[in-house]
């Protein structure tokens, strides 16, 4: 796109769509709009007028005001200093828009998202002298952007050939000049540690590779029952209150990622300070460093402007792609990706277009699916290996799924952690239902599991779920025609089901100690669930009745042991188990006895 | 800019008014109209293009004659003075006193329509706000800063419960109280009244003001009165350092009259005729609530909801739920066993709680009890639906003792006099007694030193 700007004028507003009078502007330029300098996008042009949507309240502009096209899409800032920040839908700082306007967003502020004074220590590629061939993705040098975040200075997509020149160690700010590339063509480009990319054309790498291991997030029904994979794609539906931003949260805090991207689009501001004041203080499970430091915001909440509602998941998923292209495996949370497609609805009733669901325009499928594409496991140009896992909550009107956002989003994801409203109600927390949720990564994952953890943990896994399923077809027959009619056995097969969801799914993500839960305790108590069921099914073949069993201690406390002893605790679960052997062996013995007698 | 009038109005339609000829009118501009009869309403631009503006007019387009109409464009946004004189006031959705006494004069005058609270700038809400009723403060608890709506439906008594809690909210430990903002759109003159009466009679009507519009008021000025409103909660709660407690009543009259103009204007509808942007307006009103850093006072926001026919899927009440942090359901059900508040708790949630409540806040064991609670209660309500099916005497000894919980529940925990402040403390004691009525290895949601302090059973 050309670099030259166009003025013209300010026809017609209607909320946040503006036409213009521009000739010569393109489809997807950037806008200054009116004499407050709103920013705004043209989304369709219409001979001499062109239709913009602006990211800010068009309140007070009027017609005949100016309007200059910026020659520019809408793009975002890459480079070091993002690590820690919160942005808002078009990446502008809104720690420093609070310092310069207030407490209230002022209209027609401008800061960039990148500090331009501070400096960072620039540590030069020591495999890279004057002459060598770089290209897209190479690594120039690095910065430490926080204490776990090695930022990658990388030559900018589309900038290729020998370089000329770099920058020795030292401090420089992001402006400054570290390297010079002359390309084949006998141009010169000067780079320096940022680079500029429009926000809503994927980033280029070089392949893409499947998905290997597991996204582990310390969650016992996603890690074990419905794993994700780093660079997967999936989804969080379910109806108000349901917990799906608990549940993104969480995997915020306790995933095994390298950086995590939260974009909080069209949701609440608290929801937002909760992140931005409890992850200062909480650690790393893996690193021990402080979670900010590995985590950056995107916050267009409720009350703010819906055009740019509809841009910050483009702002987030390309800072994600950046990452990835440094090598790290990056997660995206996209909380809530429905408020996303009203905002899409928004501006399409706006120009008159034909809805054709709920309102809903026709591009409403194929936009969802461009967008979780770009999630996915590349090998990059210059770092090896990098990842964009997407998990997008998806709030349906109702809670029914069968909306047109949460059926084309079912369709393109890969894992599907389906909220229910009597779990929650119920305060079975998290709220994932066991039977209309699915992932279709269990294969890769048991991999992982059976290599790292058990070779049993598939067996495990499977056997818990037949108990879960078992359990619905019993509460059937109990609905019809009463608990009395149901045998010993039957009713043990009750009581296991029971130990699966309250000792092993359920999980509070308020309790202290249970909040994360490593691998191996998740093994462990699945385990020990089984083995308490099992163990029990053959007493009660051998006659011992239920009510025997019911009242052990060891019931009670599978149901509490994963909130009595943390991960690092594990050789307490693991101690248990001998517990649960004695305990049933004495029953055992006890009851050969009485046989004996008897 | 002089301020010009216009004479060329060409239609008017469902509280819309299309004027042309007209030139540079700035969006959202407040607009006043003359009608036939030298009667002045109040409107504002929500769309202006080159030589044609439309206009929402707050009184409504009833009975307006276009040759006879004069339009003035103010050059000045929808705004309202504001003074510590506001109140123990009575204004409509515009700002004009209804009490008969003279306007508010002074020199800050803000626009309604606010702005966008920076995220950045926000603080958690934390502290615990008892408001006496033990479904709220053991269950369900509300926090300075919060909203927290109560979903109720026709003939429930929600303004009883509103009302109940206007009065009786304060910080544990202190008694300074809150300031109320009371904004009634479309209600009947009954229930304006039974609050007018409630506010003068406890005797805290000089820290409320009230905004009203009364079931035979113009509907479109239902748009700008909860904003109004809210913009009277700011300048009490940031220039005045107060904390403000504001009651929205009755959301689902805003939304239908949204949904009126919506439909004039010809906006693609989504669900139930709503308009798409439903979400997102009614988030501008609830999201002004909140704590800010550096500020003293606080909005905590209480809205009612009536749910239409008692769904809680309607889009009203949907969207609500989306947005705040939380919900108080009330239930026919219990209200038709008698039992007052009628809150249903399985539905009910506080979000905010978390943060509010446990050691240094209420007791220790707040959080577990709470938990412990609302398994149970869920576990009764499945063993209720049994019984309905197979009869009580077929239940298990087990089962029959859920019954026997659920009912004592709802007597003694959910049921309460109408004056009756139970303090936390009481209230979570209440809770350890009837989860007493189960064997200790039942409570597994509790800690076992929970157990050893307050356990009253005999297991
Ligand atoms: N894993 C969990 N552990 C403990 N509490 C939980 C958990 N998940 C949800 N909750 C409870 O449920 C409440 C609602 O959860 P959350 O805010 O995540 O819902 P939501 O689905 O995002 O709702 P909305 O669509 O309205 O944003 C939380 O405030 C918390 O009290
Ligand atoms: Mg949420």
């Amino acid at each position: 796109m050309s670099e030259t700007k166009r003025t013209g004028v300010i026809r017609d507003i209607n909320g946040p769509i503006v036409t213009v009078e521009l000739p010569g502007v393109r489809s997807g330029e950037q806008v200054k709009i009116g004499d407050l300098g709103l920013f705004g996008e043209v989304i369709s042009l219409r001979g001499q007028l062109a239709i913009v949507q602006t990211y800010e309240s068009t309140d007070g502009v009027r017609p005949g005001e100016p309007a200059q096209g910026l020659g520019w899409p809408l793009s975002v800032e890459l480079g070091p200093g993002l690590m820690g920040g919160i942005f808002d839908g078009v990446q502008r700082p809104l720690e420093k828009i609070a310092l310069q306007s207030g407490d209230y967003i002022r209209r027609g502020i401008s800061v960039p998202a990148l500090d331009r004074a501070r400096e960072w220590e620039f540590e030069p590629n020591r495999e890279l002298s004057p002459g060598a061939k770089v290209g897209p993705g190479s690594v120039l040098g690095t910065v430490q952007e926080t204490t776990t975040v090695l930022h990658r200075i990388m030559v900018p997509p589309g900038v290729e050939g020998e370089l000329l020149e770099m920058a020795p160690a030292g401090e420089y700010d992001i402006e400054s000049t570290i390297a010079r590339v002359r390309d084949p063509r006998g141009i010169s480009h000067r780079l320096s540690m940022y680079q500029r990319w429009p926000v809503r054309k994927p980033r280029p790498y070089l392949r893409r590779d499947d998905g290997i291991s597991p996204l582990i997030t310390g969650q016992r029904v996603i890690d074990t029952f419905f794993p994700q994979l780093k660079g997967g794609k999936g989804a969080v539906p379910g109806p108000f209150g349901a917990g799906k931003t608990v549940v993104q949260q969480q995997i915020a805090r306790w995933s095994n990622a390298d950086i995590v991207i939260y974009v909080g689009c069209g949701e609440r501001g608290n929801e937002l300070v909760d992140v931005l004041e409890s992850f200062p203080e909480l650690d790393d499970p893996y690193t021990g460093r402080k979670l900010m430091e590995r985590t950056l915001l995107v916050a267009n909440t409720s009350n703010m402007p819906v055009v740019a509602r509809e841009a910050s998941v483009y702002v987030g998923i390309t800072m994600a792609e950046y990452y990835r292209d440094m090598g790290y495996d990056v997660v995206m949370l996209a909380d809530s990706t429905s408020r996303w497609a009203e905002a899409l609805r928004e501006v399409s009733g706006r120009l008159g277009q034909m809805p054709v669901e709920e309102g809903y325009p026709a591009y409403l499928a194929s936009r969802l699916a461009a967008v979780y594409e770009r999630a996915g496991r590349v090998e990059t140009y210059g770092a090896g290996s990098g990842s964009v896992t997407l998990i997008g909550a998806v709030s349906p009107p109702g809670g029914d799924f069968s909306e047109p956002v949460t059926s084309h989003t079912k369709d393109i994801i890969e894992t599907f952690w389906a909220l229910s409203k009597e779990l929650a109600d119920a305060r079975h927390y998290p709220s994932i239902d066991w039977v209309t949720s699915f992932s279709k990564h269990v294969q890769t994952a048991a991999q992982w599991w059976h290599k790292e953890i058990d070779p049993d943990w598939e067996k495990r896994r499977t056997a818990a779920l037949a108990l879960l399923a078992r359990d619905a077809e019993l509460s059937r027959i109990v609905n019809l025609v009463g608990p009395e009619a149901l045998s010993d056995a039957q009713r043990w097969e009750l009581e296991g089901a029971s130990l699966i969801k309250e000792g092993v799914l359920q999980q509070s993500a308020l309790d202290e100690i249970d909040t994360f839960c490593s691998p191996q305790k998740q093994y462990a108590l699945l385990d020990l669930a089984i083995t308490i069921y099992k163990r029990g099914a053959a007493l009660i073949k051998l006659g011992v009745p239920v009510s025997e069993l019911q009242h052990l201690p060891l019931m009670a406390k599978m149901r509490r042991i994963k909130s009595m002893y943390s991960s690092e605790q594990l050789d307490q679960v693991l101690a248990f188990r001998a517990d649960v052997d004695h305990a049933m062996e004495s029953v055992r013995i006890e009851y050969a006895k009485h046989g004996e007698q008897a | 800019m002089s301020i010009k009038e216009y004479r060329t109005a060409i239609e008017a339609r469902g509280g819309l008014l299309v004027v042309k000829d007209t030139a540079g009118i700035a969006f959202g501009d407040r607009v006043q109209i003359k009608d036939h009869a030298g009667n002045t309403r109040n409107g504002q631009v929500i769309r202006s293009a080159d030589n044609e503006v439309l206009i929402l007019v707050f009184e409504g387009t009833d009975d307006l004659d276009l040759e006879n109409t004069w339009v003035r464009f103010l050059d000045e946004p929808v705004e309202i003075a504001l003074s510590p004189e506001i109140l123990g006031r009575e204004f409509n959705g515009l700002g004009v006193p209804r009490d008969g006494r003279p306007p508010v004069l002074s020199n800050i005058r803000r626009p309604v329509g606010g702005s966008a609270i920076n995220p950045a700038a926000r603080t958690y809400p934390r502290e615990f706000i008892q408001t006496g009723i033990s479904t709220i403060d053991g269950l369900n608890s509300l926090v300075r800063g919060q909203k927290l709506p109560i979903f109720s439906g026709s003939g429930l008594p929600h303004n009883r419960l509103a009302a109940q809690i206007g009065r009786q909210a304060k910080l544990v430990d202190q008694e300074s109280s809150f300031s109320v903002v009371f904004a009634a759109m479309g209600v009947s003159y009954a229930d304006a009244k039974f609050f007018r009466d409630e506010f003068a009679s406890s005797g805290v009507l000089r820290n409320v003001v009230m905004f009203i519009n009364l079931a035979d008021d113009p509907p479109v000025e239902r748009l700008t009165l909860p904003r109004t409103a809210l913009t009277a909660a700011e300048y009490l709660a940031y220039d005045l350092d107060r904390h403000v407690l504001v009651i929205l009543t009755d959301m689902t009259n805003y939304a239908e009259a949204l949904r009126e103009v919506a439909t004039a204007k010809g906006d693609v509808p989504a669900r139930k005729g709503y308009p798409g942007y439903l979400y997102s307006d009614l988030a501008e009103i609830y999201e002004r609530c909140g704590r800010i850093h550096n500020r003293h006072g606080s909005i905590t926001m209480m809205p009612v909801v009536s749910m239409p026919s008692d769904d809680i899927t309607h889009p009203i009440p949907d969207l609500t739920g989306y947005i705040t942090e939380g919900q108080i359901v009330l239930s026919r059900e219990l209200h038709n066993q008698g039992i007052y508040p009628p809150v249903h708790i399985s539905p009910s949630l506080s979000r905010l709680m978390k943060d509010g409540i446990g050691k240094d806040d209420t007791r220790e064991d707040h959080p577990r009890v709470a938990g412990q609670i609302y398994a149970l209660y869920a576990r009764a309500q499945e063993t209720r639906n049994l019984a309905s099916i197979i009869g009580a005497d077929e239940l298990s000894e087990r089962d029959r003792r859920y019954l026997t919980f659920a009912d004592a529940f709802d007597e003694r925990f959910v049921g309460q006099g109408e004056s009756e402040d139970r303090s936390i403390e009481a209230t979570l004691n209440l809770a350890w007694e009837l989860m007493s009525m189960f064997p200790r290895d039942m409570l597994t949601r509790v800690k076992e030193t929970d157990l050893a302090k307050y356990y009253q059973g005999t297991d």
